[in-house]
């Protein structure tokens, strides 16, 4: 049986990592590729790396920190961050990454997420979703309710509805989704639930649900609430509120198919 | 022991040449790993693995376009009976034929088609991606020591296409996704895996000490 996927998230700025919260606030948690081996002993089902300010700053650090985690982690690693161009994609898996993620280079040109899934297969193309919402009830209920996409770490509206830009990333060849709650990312309050799943329903590949983990029952939401095929969580690991381990028995207790090899 | 990976412009073959030498290191045998896009290389090694990511079509061409390496593998794996082991597409060009986008010839070593996975259940997602159990149907010097079934050692899976083997004996483990998909084939000297040894943690660097140890 399939199990369901928690999946740490590392932002990555030169080098070292950091929490943003709602993508301002950074501290500085370590050096990425030990934080990698850390998660990889504790039984992290995949790792995500992203690179906050990929835009400005020499990539060449990131290329650096992902041949070196590929190369003590055997685990699947997904890298995201100012990715824009087939070279990018190409220079990220040939360090080692498994899967890249593309953002706000999607957003401007649909046609790339084509290009890249056609070069390099479906398998290794996310498309990581920033979306605020926009209309709609509360939390519990999501009829009604709309999110808009933003880039540039939740600062510019797109005017694209989220769910009708999920469906037609994946009709371009995204292999997965990594939809972030941009109201919710750093506040601890939970996954935007309605919105993870209002587009794991739209769309026949996984979702990765992403921003607001703030306690272990957030996980299971995203999952059984979510409809998400795998959770993804920084700051409640990496400041040891809470381990790999503990986060995957609670949601096995909880009655969610996990691994638990280690 | 001379390992040669074959390098055909599919993916990273860094991370899993050095899973290769984790294994090896952790199992006490001696290897020299070789990323290598050399027919030469391929007829010396010991041991001989195709990797492969992406679509089968691309991947064929790929191997296709490297001079010489098709014969190489020929040669290495049928007739000198180089122990082989095909990972993911790698794997799945072992089959007849890929159907995936456009009919492409495979390697012919072992008789079936690569087509798309179809879940009995619809609501389950396309690819299969991440981590899955095996179940083996029958037991492979691959397996050794590997605990399997339900409650056993999960392997990593990343694919939407599957080889359907035509020879049902050839299937030595298959996974649950919504019905049961060939996840290791075998067949003389030659194994293959849909999953991903190299980014399989614990049963993927212990099934690839076996690989190394496996004298078919």
């Amino acid at each position: 049986m399939l199990k369901v996927r928690l999946i740490p998230c590392l932002d990555v700025k030169d080098g070292r990592v950091v929490k943003g919260v709602r993508f301002v606030d950074l501290r500085d948690a370590g050096d990425p590729v030990e934080c990698a081996m850390a998660y990889d002993a504790a039984g992290a089902d995949e790792l995500c790396f992203l690179d906050i300010t990929a835009s400005h700053e020499n990539r060449g650090i990131l290329l650096d920190v992902v041949r070196r985690t590929a190369e003590a982690c055997f685990m699947p690693l997904t890298v995201g961050g100012g990715v824009r161009t087939v070279d990018d994609i190409r220079n990220l898996l040939l360090a080692g990454a498994d899967k890249v993620s593309i953002n706000t280079a999607a957003v401007k040109d649909r046609a790339f997420v084509k290009q890249a899934a056609e070069k390099f297969g479906d398998q290794c193309i996310v498309v990581a979703i920033d979306a605020k919402r926009v209309s709609g009830p509360g939390e519990a209920d999501g009829e009604g309710a709309s999110w808009e996409i933003f880039t540039h770490g939740g600062r510019n509206a797109t005017g694209l509805d989220a769910i009708d830009y999920a469906r037609e990333v994946v009709e371009l060849g995204a292999g997965e989704l990594l939809v972030t709650s941009m109201d919710r990312d750093g506040t601890k309050a939970g996954y935007d639930l309605a919105l993870m799943r209002a587009i794991a329903d739209a769309v026949p590949v996984p979702v990765i649900a992403s921003g607001g983990v703030g306690t272990l029952d957030h996980l299971v939401a995203g999952v059984r609430e979510g409809h998400a095929s795998a959770v993804l969580a920084a700051s409640i690991f990496h400041f040891g509120q809470h381990t790999i381990g503990e986060a995957k028995a609670f949601m096995a207790a909880a009655g969610l198919p996990m691994r638990m090899d280690v | 022991m001379n390992v040669a990976i074959v390098d055909y412009g599919s993916g990273n073959l860094h991370s899993a040449a050095k899973a290769f030498e984790r294994a090896a290191r952790e199992a006490g045998i001696a290897v020299d790993v070789a990323v290598t896009s050399d027919p030469e290389a391929v007829r010396r090694a010991a041991r001989i693995v195709l990797p492969g990511v992406g679509a089968f079509a691309d991947c064929r061409r790929g191997l296709d376009a490297v001079p010489g390496m098709a014969e190489a593998l020929e040669e290495a794996v049928r007739q000198k009976a180089t122990p082989f082991l095909g990972i993911c597409v790698g794997m799945q060009l072992m089959a007849s034929r890929g159907l995936e986008y456009e009919t492409t010839p495979g390697l012919g070593w072992i008789a079936g088609d690569v087509t798309l996975i179809e879940p009995a259940d619809p609501a389950l997602k396309i690819p299969h991606m991440g981590w899955n159990t095996l179940e083996v149907l029958s037991d492979h010097p691959l397996f050794a020591g590997i605990r399997t079934g339900p409650s056993g050692l999960h392997a990593y899976f990343v694919h939407s296409y599957a080889l359907a083997a035509a020879h049902p004996t050839e299937v030595v483990a298959v996974t649950d996704y919504g019905g049961p998909v060939t996840a290791v084939v075998a067949r003389d000297n030659m194994a293959g895996t849909q999953f991903h040894p190299e980014k399989s943690q614990r049963l993927g660097l212990a099934l690839i000490a076996n690989f190394l140890r496996w004298r078919p």
